[in-house]
Formats: structure tokens, sequence, C-alpha cells
């Protein structure tokens, strides 16, 4: 009996492959919006595991970088989905890109400071007076930061190396958990000689990796939008329960893409994005953006004067489901 | 079979000393091994040392060589554009002068902190580098290369100190792996001074690279050398350039030594230590030493690898060891064999002896040695064993002589006594039966009975003191007396009386005897006895009614000349039975040394008073032997029956 069954439901799969492959594949493309790396393990493995596939998708997924912006290829075309910082989003759409917001990926900010112990810097408070490097697409959770406790901050602009605050340069350092955090521990800092402060202690917890597209795109094709949302949060749900398939994959990526990274860095990094994209309690689903978050966002973006105006949060962040 | 164990596979001698000495030898031989090894060890790991430390500061040296001839260069040229030298034209002439002046120095540039420079411009940084053969010019400030944000712009700025920077491919710039000297210059105004750019001369990393990848240690052994950052930039895996940091291999390995190590290394640390290799997981040593530019080279090698000169040499010791072992072997079985043989050979000789045959004369030895001295002992003592056997065998034959003459006169003295039962078949008032049991000696028991006339039975029982052949002659002597003067018609201690004159004439040796005897009238049953010194006879008058007869005094005879006996009268009924006996019956022993005793005679005896006489005696010797066991028969046992029957 259990047999039979077994035959069905394999006959059943090889039906549904045969129809996928007989009804036409809906070509799309996706950029990162940074280098190929484990923050990007959903969408490698969605790919990988076929998800994409499945939902009647032929997704091409381009490799990102500093010289790839996401802004221009949505723009042009060239990508018809991408992922950016939903505070780049916000910044990008005042700008006047049309985009919505499909997924966010990432429910926590990854972003934090890190400051060296031995000068002088043991809390938020001790940053007064002293020198830290920011990047120039991440100046507002910092900006608000020093605004809320009064801090006088001396910024330098974040250059692409961590050799600045490495060798001393600056007090603090701008870094994300899951990248730059790990590349000071693997160059020879220990945990205990830092002082690492997170902006979600501070009220000021921006969500980061959001999926985005042109709003153009949201209207004509929201079925093919839902499916590409789908099968990346699958790829995600696969990535959670497979950690060293994912991150053989990672690496794999990495490796074509010649990014000069390590096993070890890739396997921090995948763990934390592990962590990262866990729904914020009350919310239980992944993949989407709570309204608070939005509101704290745009909040903040405009004190800093990054924005003038937002989108209502309806007209921004598009519904998963129908 | 077990001859030949004990012939053939019982360890020699020279087999046993073989052993010792070997084993010994062994001992000092495996002490001096593992001391040598450790010793050599030691140095060996002390050499290595030696050896790796030169090593490693000799790259070191090569490669501060390259930094120390580019530093100086960029500084002057930082101290005249600091000083307000700053055309364009003569910027360039200077940066083509210092690229040909220094082989080098890849590229160079002066950089200017935007609107340093004095021209329209915000950003300007010429920078000239060779390519193809020429040198190459581009304005760095403009285009999308934005220097501002580089290492080797900011942390000079940042720092204010001159540095050299990781290694980095120059992307948009000098398009080249390579690491760059960078000196900030500044701007005197407000009397402070401003940060006014810097001074860079890049040298390209292959050159680097060329000096630590030459060097080769042992069969797998090879340098490597770490960025500021605990990257590879040099290391004989490429794979692990500019990807792996030597943090990143002790996270994958989980080794937490090398990250130790790798923060020893990047603080300036030199040192000597034993590690895993996170990439071979061989055990290795590791030598490092710092870098001015704050790098680090390590030297990295298997332990294996350096010990193989040392396993080489055990090897040879041990085979060494091995054939001097057996050398030694053969020499010291060798050596055993020539100090032994002559013991073999008188082991052999004394074989023969130890079988007997003592006219095989030992062999001489001529050495003086403790051999030598064992041969004449046991020649000696073959010619004091022969002699000793001769005279034994000589007095050995004497005491067989002497043993048959003695057995002869135990025949002779036997032959005195009455011998024939029944004595007197026509005689039925009487029954008699005596027997005596020599000891193995000649004894000095002795009985007697014979009729004095027809009525008349003169019956005795007698004991010499001592015993052999006096004791012998004198019981046949006394024996003799005691016939002759019963004959006279004298009652018994008329005869006794007689008798022990006879005796005590001429008993220089003063022996005696001990006689009971009666006379007995075969018609009234009428018995007179006397007695001297001998034991009383036990009376047997019916069932279980045994008693020692009460005998009158007297001293036993040959002692004294005025000795008087007394004669005793006693009246025997029919059926009546006189048992007489000698200290051989009663002082019989058993195994445990025990005597036969009276009661033990008289219970017996009483038991059987209706046997006959001759059965009584045979029983009572049969009880008495088989009393004694096994012990030997210390005297003579003499029994004499008399039983009257009454006149019929």
């Amino acid at each position: 009996m259990a047999s039979i069954l077994a035959l069905a439901v394999v006959g059943s799969l090889h039906w549904a492959a045969a129809a996928q492959d007989a009804a036409p594949m809906t070509k799309v493309t996706y950029l990162p919006h940074w280098i190929p790396q484990a923050q990007f393990a959903g969408y490698y493995m969605a790919a990988e595991k076929g998800f994409y596939r499945q939902h009647g998708l032929d997704v091409t997924i381009l490799d990102g970088g500093p010289r790839k912006p996401v802004r221009k290829a949505l723009v042009t075309g060239e990508a018809t989905f991408g992922s950016h910082f939903l505070s780049s989003a916000l910044k990008m759409r005042d700008d006047g890109v049309p985009l919505v917001h499909l997924a966010q990926i990432t429910q926590r900010s990854a972003l934090m400071i890190v400051a060296h112990k031995s000068h002088g810097v043991h809390s938020v408070k001790d940053l007064d007076g002293k020198k830290m490097t920011l990047w120039e697409d991440f100046t507002t959770q910092p900006e608000a930061l020093f605004r809320k406790y009064n801090l006088r901050v001396k910024t330098i602009t974040q250059g692409p190396t961590i050799n600045l605050f490495m060798r001393g340069g600056v007090d603090a350092s701008s870094a994300m958990l899951y990248n730059e955090y790990h590349l000071f521990l693997n160059s020879g800092l220990d945990e205990n000689e830092v002082t690492v402060i997170f902006y979600d202690k501070h009220d000021l917890d921006f969500p980061e990796d959001s999926v985005l597209c042109l709003a153009e795109t949201w209207r004509t094709k929201p079925d093919v939008c839902r499916a590409f949302v789908r099968a990346t949060l699958e790829g995600w749900q696969y990535v959670l329960s497979h950690r060293e398939e994912s991150l053989r994959v990672v690496m794999q990526r990495t490796e074509q893409a010649r990014t000069g990274t390590n096993r070890s860095h890739q396997r921090w990094m995948l763990e934390r994005m592990c962590e990262l994209i866990q729904p914020v309690p009350p919310a239980t689903e992944m993949g989407v953006l709570s309204r608070e978050a939005y509101d704290r966002v745009v909040r903040e973006l405009k004190k800093g004067g990054q924005i003038k105006s937002a989108p209502a949060f309806e007209e921004f962040h598009v519904p998963l489901h129908p | 079979m077990s001859h030949f164990i004990r012939d053939h596979l019982h360890p020699t001698l020279a087999l046993k000393l073989g052993f010792l000495v070997l084993a010994s030898t062994g001992v000092i031989y495996l002490l001096a091994f593992f001391c040598g090894n450790q010793i050599a060890r030691g140095l060996l790991h002390k050499a290595v040392e030696e050896n790796t430390r030169n090593l490693a500061r000799s790259t070191v040296h090569q490669i501060e060589a390259v930094l120390r001839a580019v530093e100086p260069l960029p500084q002057w040229l930082a101290l005249r554009v600091a000083s307000g030298q700053r055309g364009e034209q003569e910027i360039t002439r200077m940066l083509q002068n210092e690229l040909r002046s220094t082989p080098h120095i890849y590229g160079s540039a002066v950089a200017f902190a935007p609107g340093e420079y004095s021209g329209e411009t915000n950003l300007f940084a010429p920078y000239v580098f060779r390519k193809e053969g020429r040198f190459q010019f581009v304005n760095l400030g403009v285009g999308a290369y934005d220097y501002c944000s580089q290492d080797w712009y900011l942390i000079p700025r940042e720092t204010g100190k001159a540095v050299w920077t990781d290694p980095y491919y120059d992307e948009g710039g000098g398009e080249a792996m390579m690491c760059t000297y960078c000196v900030p210059f500044f701007r005197e105004a407000d009397g402070g001074r401003v940060f006014a750019g810097v001074v860079t001369a890049d040298v390209q990393l292959e050159h680097l690279a060329q000096i630590v990848s030459s060097i080769k240690l042992y069969k797998t052994g090879y340098a490597f050398l770490l960025s500021q950052n605990g990257q590879f930039i040099c290391h004989p895996n490429k794979d692990y350039l500019f990807k792996e940091s030597i943090f990143s291999l002790a996270d994958e390995s989980g080794d937490k030594q090398w990250r130790e190590i790798g923060r020893k290394m990047l603080r300036g640390g030199e040192g000597f230590v034993r590690a895993r290799s996170p990439n071979t997981a061989f055990m290795s040593w590791l030598y490092y030493a710092p870098v001015s530019s704050g790098w680090a080279v390590g030297i990295l090698f298997p332990e294996d690898e350096i010990l193989a000169d040392l396993h080489s040499l055990n090897r040879v010791v041990f085979w060494i060891g091995v054939v001097g072992f057996g050398l030694l072997l053969a020499a010291v079985i060798a050596l055993s064999r020539g100090v032994t043989r002559p013991i073999r050979t008188l082991a052999h000789q004394t074989h023969e002896i130890a079988r007997g045959n003592l006219d095989l004369a030992v062999p001489p030895v001529k050495s003086h040695d403790e051999v030598g001295d064992l041969t004449q002992s046991f020649e000696n003592m073959r010619v004091a064993l022969k002699e000793y056997v001769a005279n034994l065998a000589a007095t050995t034959a004497a005491k067989e002589r002497i043993e048959s003459e003695l057995k002869i006169a135990r025949t002779i003295q036997r032959s005195f006594l009455p011998k024939r039962f029944p004595p007197f078949p026509h005689r039925t008032e009487l029954d008699i039966h005596a027997e005596l049991e020599a000891a193995k000696e000649v004894g000095g028991d002795l009985y007697d009975f014979f009729l004095l006339d027809e009525h008349r039975l003169f019956f005795s029982i007698g004991d010499v003191s001592g015993k052999g052949v006096p004791a012998a002659l004198f019981m046949a002597v006394a024996k003799t007396l005691m016939k002759g003067i019963a004959e006279q018609r004298l009652t018994p201690a008329q005869v006794l009386a007689k008798v022990n004159h006879e005796l005590y004439v001429d008993n220089e040796q003063m022996l005696f005897v001990t006689v009971f005897c009666g006379i007995l009238d075969l018609r009234t049953g009428e018995l007179q006895f006397s007695n001297a010194g001998h034991l009383p006879p036990l009376l047997l008058r019916g069932p279980d009614s045994a008693s020692w007869l009460e005998l009158p005094k007297g001293i036993v005879l040959g002692v004294t000349d005025d000795a008087a006996y007394e004669t005793w009268t006693l009246t025997l009924g029919p059926q009546d039975t006189l048992l007489l006996y000698t200290d051989g019956v009663t002082e019989a022993r058993n195994p445990s040394r025990e005597f036969f005793g009276d009661d033990r005679l008289r219970d017996f005896a009483g038991a059987r008073c209706s046997a006959s006489p001759k059965e009584m005696v045979e029983a009572l010797i049969a009880a008495v032997r088989s009393y004694a066991g096994g012990e030997e028969q210390a005297d003579d046992i003499t029994l004499l029956a008399l039983r009257y029957r009454g006149r019929s």
C-alpha cells in the first residue's frame, strides 16, 4: 500500500515537473546589492534546488557589487528584481525611482559600531570626541544615535577595507555584524578587545535587506513578483535547515566571482544571516515588513534629512498574499 | 627422553655466560642509545632553531632591504612638495626621476587632499608608473578612482605617519598587486599644520613574493608572509593568497593555537613553536619573525623531516648494534668454549668415574688455573675413592666370613636344644612344646627338658646376658652344666646353686644367666621349682585363669659364689599348663616403641588355655611378630609350654 502511494506521489511529481517544463518559463533577472556572499544564500539555494523553476521562473542571478548599482539596473530593466537596504530603497523612492517593496528578508539591523577598547571606548557615551568612520550610505542610524546621546563624533568616510581601523587610525568603525565584524576577528582582533554597539539596543533598529522591483513590474506581473518572493523565502527556509550544503554553494559562487573570501568568513556570515532573517516577535512570518519598523525607518530618515517624503506603507510594501 | 633433555636442552655454561654478557651489554647499549637519542634530539632541535632563525631573519632582511631602498624617496619628495614645489610638471619630473633611480619602485604618486592643489581641480593626484618599459602618467583625481577612500591615502592621513599598506590590487591605478609606502605631507597654517596630501611609492608584490617563495627547507618546508591583518601574502598554496588568513585557517581547523600564534606574529613577536600544520595536519615547527612594515614571515616544516636525519642515524646505530651483538655473541661463545673445554673434558671423565670406573685416570691438566686445581682434586678423589673401595671390599669380605661363622655358631647352638616334638610320644601324662626364635645376632636364650628317670621331667628356661659369641658359648656351658648336674638327683635349688658355682669360677667376662628350672613328677603332678632371676612363668588352670607363678628369690647365675636358692613345690592338676618365656616376648616393641608387655601375654595365653602347647606357642610367636610389625627383632624369643595331663 505504502509503495503504491509512493509510486503515485512520484508519478504526480513527474507529471508536475513535465507540466512545468511544458509551460513557458518566465525569464527574470535578480541583482543583489553586493558581491556574491552568504548574505544572498537564500537566492542561490532557491535557484540551486529548483524552487524558482517550480514557481515557473527562470531566474538569472547577476553578480552585484559597488560597480553594479541596483538602482540603475532596475531603472534600465537590466534587473527585474533587486535587493537593497530598506533605507536605501526609501531614499531611491524619494529620489523619484518608482519602486515597490516586495519582501523584507533581514528583519533586524546588522549595522553596528565597533570601537577599540584601548582607545577608551567602553560604551556609547565614550564615543564623544572620538573619530569614527561611516559609510556614505549608512549615516542615518549613527547620526541618529549621536543626536540621541548628544555626542560630538568626528566622522570620516569609510573606505572599502578594514585597515584604517585595524591600524588604529580611527577609534571606531561602522561594521556589519555578518561581515566586517568577523573580518576584524579574523584579522587577529579578539572580541574582548573591542566594544560593540548595536542599534536595536537604542531603538534605532532598521530592517535591512529588502526585495524590490519597479511599480510597473508589480502592476503588470503581480504573479511573477509573488512567485519570486515565495521561491526566495523557500530558498531561505532551505538554508536554515541545510547550512553545510548552502555554504558549499555560496563558496562556489564566491570562487566563480573571485571575491577573495574564505570559508570561515562565509560560515560566520551564513550563521548570522540565519539569525537576522527570523521574524521579530510578534511577527511570525518571514519576509514581511511591519508597519512599525517602516514608520521607524521613515521617521529617522526624515529626521536626518535623508528623505523629504515617504509613500504610504500600503503603497510601498505590497502584500504577498492577494 | 629425560636424559636427552638434560644433556641437550639444558643451557650450557657457555650459553649462560653468553646470555649474561649480552643482556648486560644490551642494557648498556639501550641506555646509551636512548640517552644519545635524547641528546641528539636536543642538539638537533637547537641546530634547527638556529638554522631557521637565520633563514627567517635573512628573509626579513631581504624584504626590508627592498623596503628600505624605497622609503627615502617618497620621504624626500614629501618634503619637497610640502616646501612648496608644486608645479605639475615639476612633480611629474620628480616622480619620473624617482622611478629612474630606484628600480624597485613600480609607481609613485603625489595625492593632494581635496582643495589643496592650487589649480582649479578639487582632486589632483599625478601618478607615474612603469608600463611596458616606459613611464605612464595618469591623474588619479580624474575619473571613478576615488583615491580619498584608499588605504594609502586614508591611513597616513588619519595616523599622521608614514606607513606601508597591506598588499592590494590597485584597480584603476597601477593595475597590479602591490603594496605602497605612503608619506603624509602638511601645510603650515594658523600656527599649526594641516594635512595636505600623501606621497606614495609602490612596490610590486611579485618581487617580494619571490624572496619568500624561493625558500625551501628540508623536503616540504616552506616560508609564508602574512599581511598586517594576518592574510597570506605569500604561501605555496596559491588558493590561500588574499583569501585565507592565519585566523580563518585557525577557525576552520578549530585549532586555537594558530590564532594565538597569529596574534603573536602580528604583534612583532619572534619565536619557534611546535604546532599542527593547519593545512596538512602534520606536527610541524614554525619559526616566525616580524618585518618592519608590520608583516610577518613564517617558516614551517614538518617535524618528521627534521627528525629524518636522526631516524637514519638511529637506523645505522641499530644495525651496528645488531651486527655488534652478533659478533659479541660469537666471541663470547668462542671464549667461553675455550674456558669450559677442560671443564667439559673433566665432566666427561668424571661421568665415567661416576659410573664406577675408578681405574680411568683423569688426564693431567697443564694449566695452573681453577680448572687445573679442580682436575687435580678430582684425580686425588678418584685415587682416594679407589683405595676406600678396596678397603671396603676387604672389610666386607672379613665381615661376611664372620657372619658365616656366626651362622654356623647359631646352628651349633640350636643343635643343643631339643627340637623333636613331641619329644616323648609314648608319655600321655605330658604335652610339651618349645620354640626359640633367634634374633639376627647370636643370642643367649636357652631351654631344655629331659626325663631324669621314668617318672620325673626336668625342664628349664634361661637367658644369658649380652649377645654374640660370648653369650652363646656361656649359654652352651650353662646348659651343659645344668644337664650334667640335674642328673645327680638334686633338687632344683641345689642344681642352680651348683651350676652357679661352676659358672662363677673363671667367669672373667662377668656374664650371667637367668634360669627357671623345675622337676615335674609325672605320677602326682608335683612340681618342684626354683628360680635364678628369671621372669615368673604363667600358670594356666582353666579358662581365663592365667596367673603369674610366685617364685622364690634367687640371684642370677654366675655373678656371686655364695648365692642361695630355694625350691618351692606346687602340685599341678590335670590340664594345668605352665608357660615359660624370656624377655624377648614381653619386651618386643611395635613401631611406636611400645612393649608387648606382661598383661598382653597373660591375656593372650589365658584366652587360649584349651589350645595345645604347640598351638599356643606358635600362636604367641605369631602374635608377637604381628605386634612388632616391621620392627627388627631385638632379642631371642623363647617360649616353652608344658601341660600336665595327669595319669590316664
